[in-house]
């Protein structure tokens, strides 16, 4: 009988654990991510997406480029610059300082975007 | 491909309105702008613009060479090396260009390539368009596109067809009393901007036409327009109204120019502005799309929207008349 009491009790605390792993969970995840939060620029229809993206110090951004035509990454001040960028030809660089990068495609110059590093 | 009738069944009716009795007004301007999408003749002589439909009424003034005389073909974007849906078979389209070129009842001199030879500044992309531009036979003199100095500021452009050009391959030559000055506005790109001339250029331009008569007729030839077609999408040069303040005291200054993939032509003074036509895929009209990027159209229409540009001198008529053609 009193094992059958303990094996109810059981059963009916069993949800609720279940509960506060699944809602533990989540929190676990979200600290990881914030180590690599999103940290990709989609290059398509010449406009960078998104055109200002914000990600912590030591994050590395990749560039993937979705047009027809090639395209060329390059910060304002000469701190990066990519090779031409064939169709779904990728660049990466990792920010190690913050600041605010802007950039913008060196053969399509109305094509600008910029990088938040905090 | 959303387009407006190109086919006018009444081309000489091009001046419609005529304000300023200078033959010029701007419904019919824009006319003759869309009958030069599909072969027609635009001619500017002294300020008046004629126009004439191709093969019809392309009569007296334009038909064989005289003394003084002479035409070269304007040729762009052969973007070697592109292989997406908008042309899947760009060489076929470029050799039909040459073939257009070689049966044109009255040969070029020489024929200018106005950039974007290359896709992606590859060496064996240059040496297809080499090979294959071979077959016409003809002096070939080229200005580079964005295209073509993708990773090397030019180097190899410079190397294969602007040896003896100044700073970053400009250069100019006469011939037949005429002045031809190629320009280079792809390099050097600011954020946010457009086209760039530089000053270094600028003021060797300034330098190159001082001591010309103001009665020497002047092409100037670059891939990016000179004038402003759409800034949105970088049509246009920052520095082009410098340059063309240089050219003002001419009678008659013809540029022309590649890079947006359809014919266009504007006409201020004594300037007239013309893009050519490119040989591998069109782009939208401006604003038409949400973007610049290649257009993809029927396959059996594709070569209704490329082409080349035959321009012709006649002297002392002040005119270099312009006739684009398309490939299909």
């Amino acid at each position: 009988m009193r094992r059958k009491l303990f094996f109810r009790s059981l059963a009916a605390a069993l949800p609720f654990a279940l509960a506060a792993v699944l809602i533990m969970h989540p929190t676990r995840a979200r600290s990881e991510d914030a180590k690599s939060a999103p940290t990709e620029v989609r290059v398509d229809n010449f406009t960078f997406g998104p055109d200002t993206l914000t990600v912590p110090v030591n994050s590395t951004v990749t560039w993937t480029n979705k047009d027809d035509v090639p395209h060329v990454i390059a910060s304002n001040d000469g701190v990066f610059k990519s090779k031409a960028l064939d169709t779904d030809d990728k660049y990466s660089y990792t920010f190690s300082k913050a600041g605010t990068y802007s950039y913008y495609c060196s053969i399509h110059p109305k094509m600008v975007g910029k990088i938040v590093v905090q | 491909m959303s387009k407006k009738k190109l086919f006018d069944p009444n081309p000489s009716g091009f001046i419609e309105h005529d304000h300023n009795n200078d033959g010029i007004d701007r419904r019919g301007f824009l006319k003759c702008m869309a009958w030069a999408g599909t072969g027609a003749l635009c001619v500017i002589q002294g300020g008046v613009l004629k126009s004439y439909a191709l093969g019809s009424q392309m009569g007296s003034g334009m038909k064989s060479h005289k003394r003084g005389e002479f035409s070269f073909v304007q040729i762009s974007d052969s973007h070697m090396g592109f292989n997406k849906p908008a042309n899947p078979d760009v060489i076929a389209t470029l050799k039909a260009a040459v073939d257009k070129i070689n049966a044109l009842p009255e040969q070029p001199e020489f024929l200018l390539h106005t950039g974007d030879i290359s896709h992606l500044s590859k060496p064996e992309e240059f040496d297809n368009v080499d090979q294959i531009l071979k077959a016409t036979n003809k002096e070939i003199l080229f200005v580079p596109g964005e295209h073509d100095v993708l990773n090397d500021e030019g180097a190899m452009f410079r190397e294969r067809y602007a040896k003896n050009s100044k700073g970053q391959g400009w250069y100019s030559f006469d011939k037949n009393g005429v002045h031809f000055v190629g320009l280079v506005n792809v390099m050097n790109l600011k954020a946010g901007g457009l086209g760039t001339l530089g000053p270094e250029q600028l003021e060797w331009l300034e330098g190159d036409v001082k001591h010309l008569k103001h009665s020497t007729p002047i092409v100037v030839f670059a891939h990016i327009p000179l004038w402003t077609v759409y800034p949105q999408w970088g049509w246009g040069t920052d520095d082009s109204a410098q340059a063309l303040s240089y050219l003002k005291k001419f009678g008659s200054v013809t540029v022309l120019n590649g890079h947006i993939h359809q014919t266009m032509q504007k006409v201020e003074g004594n300037v007239t502005f013309h893009t050519a036509f490119s040989t591998a895929f069109p782009q939208p009209a401006p604003g038409a799309a949400e973007g610049p990027g290649p257009m993809k159209v029927p396959a059996e229409q594709l070569r209704s929207v490329l082409g080349i540009t035959d321009v012709n001198y006649v002297q002392r008529r002040h005119a270099l008349a312009l006739v684009d053609s398309s490939l299909g």
